[in-house]
């Protein structure tokens, strides 16, 4: 049984392991800042979730003891994480950030050209 | 069980170097924010792994915590940078 326990422990850790080392390859290489928000919000959440999952199994099947806060704080990273990176990502937009030379296209401009023009700012 | 939560630790700690770098070289001040909310949830896997290391559920706390500070710490960051202050005052709007 305690073996088994393990297994699913390591199993857990090493998927979050491998996301979080992902997740710093892609803020070491990808070219701005938009790709950049991309790789942390959605892989480093799912690398968090899976760390803390594998501490829950390993507190409630080799300790012996259910901890419901570990579960609250995947909940809630789970929630924030990708509201955090929309925020971040959107504001930088408003402020003047430019993305990348090779993309295609970018819809959000004539929207937000558009959005100027009727409200009157600048 | 305790090597394998040791070489956890130890590429955790190499991505947190990573995340460093490009706090530190990052162009705008949102690559910065994005690494620095980056690396508070690299601590929270820190904090979780060394529970494990250390035996003792007490510590279990902390991730929460560090959670909810990490994403007001983004809120607040990404609404200086839109807007130019953080509380806006009602008859400012």
């Amino acid at each position: 049984m305690t073996i088994l326990a393990n297994i699913l422990v390591i199993f857990f850790i090493s998927v979050g392991l491998i996301f979080i080392a992902v997740t710093a390859i892609g803020l070491f290489r990808l070219p701005d800042l938009y790709t950049r928000a991309h790789a942390a919000s959605k892989s480093s959440t799912l690398g968090v979730m899976c760390i803390l999952l594998g501490v829950f199994f390993h507190f409630w099947l080799n300790e012996g003891h259910f901890n419901p806060g570990i579960l609250l704080g995947i909940l809630f990273l789970f929630i924030t994480g990708p509201v955090g990176a929309h925020i971040m990502s959107r504001s930088s937009y408003l402020a003047g950030v430019k993305p990348w030379k090779g993309t295609v296209r970018d819809d959000l401009k004539e929207e937000f050209e558009r959005m100027k023009k009727e409200q009157g700012i600048k | 069980m305790i090597y394998f939560i040791w070489t956890a630790i130890v590429i955790i700690a190499l991505s947190m170097v990573a995340l460093l770098y490009r706090v530190v070289k990052g162009p705008t001040p949102s690559d910065r924010v994005i690494a620095l909310d980056s690396l508070g949830i690299t601590l929270i896997c820190l904090v979780a792994l060394f529970t494990i290391l250390v035996e003792t559920s007490f510590f279990l706390e902390i991730i929460l915590l560090l959670a909810i500070l990490s994403f007001i710490g983004t809120i607040a960051f990404s609404k200086f940078i839109e807007k130019g202050d953080i509380i806006t005052r009602d008859d400012s709007r």
